[in-house]
């Protein structure tokens, strides 16, 4: 069968599996297990109302604790195997890694990666944000800069391919070397600043997110707060740093932890640019290199990323329940 | 606020400049990338993506296939290089020949002397060519069937192709990858929606005890690293019988989408007014009633913002797609193809580079600049709250 064919029955059976559960699942509720009838009728109605949220909530249930709960437990499981899964050996895994040198580079160049690419997505994002804010043709010049956000990894990897490339001919950055009259060179291959070179693609795609944001939060911010600091003579500098950017503060740091957690995932750049050569290895795409070949040790490296994240993941949980209250 | 003093000042030109130096700067390497995927690839080796439009030095091979003739020990070829049968398709007749600017007999060199001048070759005797093409080879020995090798530099003028498409969407498989994302990709951002809308519903409208918690521990699983779930869940669709296929990756996305979408859609539809529903309530709605009548055609916004979300996400997908995919050449997406085929078989061809990638991003930057409203609206709720 095409895989065509597939997907238009799949979403025909999905949706129509979906909408179907949902009404057969109250109709059966309502007229089958506790008809309001005869003269439980109204104690009837309280248990249906009762169980009614968790037929609306099942599938959802059942997807989220198959599809993320599961593999966070799955995973740490598999890790305490060895590479066929059939040998128990503790924590080896993990000592392992920590042993590994390649395991240390990536860890080391994660931490570049947490370091640079959210503090400068988000500056340049605010920056850009301000920049717009009152400008004629803003929201012309934050749609183009915000464009880079629709373009998949890979699609950005080779659009920067061609802007690194190792010939004068091709790469502009050797371009500009060339015309500078130094010697061609990979920038891909300079050891260290190959890292930054990198992390320039996802600042790239970045900002644009980090400038959505921050730049309706500068929208939210009380006209009367900056008028009266400017009637009081600060000038422009002073009303961005004194006035605004505390007010937008919170903002800010969700801006910076969600690209954080971003930073955190996205193995694509490396596997497309560089493959991890060059001592470019980070820990998503460490991880790839050892999915299908040695499972125990690429779970450990799932999971260790689990644990970078995991404060994030507490503070957010934190957060959300403050809010609720 | 332009009018209170001390905002308009001479900033303004400054502000607008720098602004336009970003801009700039976003967009050059995507416009190198279209400029050069239009290019044909003999000029984008030649010459630089920012000087596509104008007339382009470049070198040509040809053989010399004038006529011959013995002069003493000497034999001599004259013609003109513009009718060798190698440069006919670079040069068709009639369209008027550009001027040669060099000349020579080695490929490494193809520009070792200027023209009017004399080079040595290495049949013992000299080539000499003039601006027009014309030559005159000499040589000690007889030519054998193959005639000797020449090499001209000459200016050609900018030309742009859809040769690179072509090569991409037929032979490469590009065709086949962009209708398996198209497979991928809607499945996967249809089914999530209708699954969250019900979640959110009951998570924002209904009462029961553990709701908060459920909440909570959506928030949690938003940041949740896709890493963890690869091993496991992939071994499980092998020992349901799923394996590696476009069902396992449809289950796989609806799975990962699922807390953004319940996040999204739950901030939403608590900010419905409660009047409506309370007042549905009172006329005999029930739950379902409501949530079919009231609550999904009122969430349409947010609808629209996760629709887009997952669809770009599900689209631009790299991990997912190698993992749950089987790694058969007729099942793979594009991003798999280039990131894994292209980059590795066609590294050094870069206008079928450029053509792959600017397939593979039209789509979403077509929905980008078509919904990027919803788009904002979206990624506003889901992170500002």
């Amino acid at each position: 069968m095409s895989p065509v064919l597939q997907g238009a029955i799949t979403i025909l059976v999905g949706v129509g599996g979906c909408i179907g559960y949902f009404y057969l699942a109250n109709l059966i509720l309502d007229k089958v297990i506790f008809p309001a009838r005869r003269d439980d009728a109204g104690r009837n109605i309280n248990r249906a109302n009762a169980v009614r949220p968790w037929l609306f909530l099942v599938p959802a249930i059942l997807a989220l604790g198959l599809y993320l709960v599961y593999p966070v437990v799955g995973s740490f499981w598999r890790s305490l195997f060895n590479r066929g899964g059939d040998e128990f050996i503790g924590l080896d895994n993990y000592i392992s890694l920590i042993a590994d040198e390649g395991f240390r580079t990536a860890f080391f160049n994660n931490f570049l990666w947490v370091l640079v690419v959210p503090a400068m997505a988000t500056f340049l994002g605010l920056l850009v944000a301000q920049l717009t804010d009152r400008l004629r043709w803003g929201n012309i010049a934050k749609s183009l800069i915000f464009m880079p956000m629709a373009i998949s990894f890979v699609g950005a990897s080779l659009i920067w391919k061609f802007v690194y490339a190792n010939d004068a001919d091709i790469g502009i950055i050797n371009a500009i070397r060339a015309s500078a009259g130094m010697d061609v060179l990979d920038p891909l291959q300079v050891p260290f600043w190959n890292n930054f070179f990198l992390m320039v693609i996802l600042i790239w795609i970045q900002t644009g997110f980090a400038m959505v944001i921050l730049s309706a939060a500068l929208r939210g911010i009380p006209e009367e707060t900056v008028e009266a600091a400017i009637i009081d003579g600060a000038n422009p500098l002073q009303v961005f740093f004194r006035i605004k950017v505390p007010q937008i503060m919170g903002t800010i740091v969700v801006v910076w932890t969600t690209i954080t957690i971003l930073v955190l995932k996205v193995f694509d750049i490396v596997y497309t640019m560089t493959g991890g050569n060059y001592g470019t290895e980070i820990l998503p795409s460490y991880m790839m290199s050892y999915m299908f070949r040695d499972d125990g040790r690429a779970t450990a490296v799932a999971f260790v990323i689990m644990l970078v994240v995991m404060p994030v993941m507490i503070w957010n949980i934190v957060q959300a329940r403050k809010e609720m209250h | 606020m332009d009018t209170i003093a001390g905002t308009k000042s001479s900033l303004t030109w400054a502000v607008n400049l720098s602004v336009l130096f970003l801009v700039v700067l976003w967009l050059i390497p995507t416009i190198g990338l279209l400029v050069s995927s239009f290019r044909d690839r003999d000029q984008i080796s030649a010459s630089s993506w920012w000087k596509a439009p104008f007339a382009v030095e470049q070198a040509f091979r040809a053989r010399a296939e004038g006529e011959v003739r013995q002069d003493g020990s000497f034999w001599i070829i004259e013609g003109n290089v513009f009718a060798a049968s190698e440069l006919v398709d670079a040069f068709p007749e009639g369209a008027g020949y550009p001027p040669v600017l060099a000349f020579g007999v080695t490929g490494r060199d193809p520009g070792a002397a200027p023209v009017g001048t004399e080079l040595e070759n290495r049949d013992g005797g000299t080539l000499t060519m003039d601006a027009d093409g014309a030559y005159v080879y000499t040589m000690t020995e007889a030519p054998g069937n193959r005639p000797p090798r020449l090499y001209i530099v000459a200016e050609t003028p900018p030309e742009f192709t859809l040769s690179n498409y072509s090569t991409v969407l037929g032979g490469d498989g590009m065709g086949r990858a962009f209708i398996n994302t198209l497979t991928v990709t809607i499945p996967a951002t249809v089914i999530p929606i209708l699954i969250a809308a019900f979640a959110a519903y009951a998570l924002a409208w209904m009462d029961f005890p553990g709701r908060g918690l459920l909440i909570a521990a959506v928030v949690g699983l938003l940041v949740v690293p896709l890493q963890l779930a690869l091993v496991p869940l992939l071994s499980l669709h092998q020992q349901v019988g799923i394996g590696q296929s476009f069902v396992g990756i449809w289950l796989a996305h609806t799975g990962f989408g699922l807390p953004l979408a319940i996040y999204l859609l739950r901030n939403y539809m608590v900010g419905l007014p409660r009047d409506i529903i309370e007042s549905a309530k009172v006329d005999g709605a029930t739950d379902f009633q409501i949530f079919i009548k009231i609550i999904l055609p009122l969430s349409f916004p947010a609808l629209a913002s996760f629709a887009i979300f997952q669809f770009l996400w599900t689209w631009n997908d790299l991990l997912v797609a190698k993992v749950f995919l089987p790694s058969a050449d007729e099942s793979r997406v594009m991003t798999v193809r280039i990131a894994d085929d292209l980059l590795g078989s066609r590294g050094g061809d870069w206008g079928i580079l450029a053509a792959a990638a600017f397939v593979s991003i039209a789509v979403p930057l077509l929905v980008f600049f078509t919904m990027q409203r919803y788009l904002v609206r979206g990624l506003l709720a889901g992170s500002v709250k």
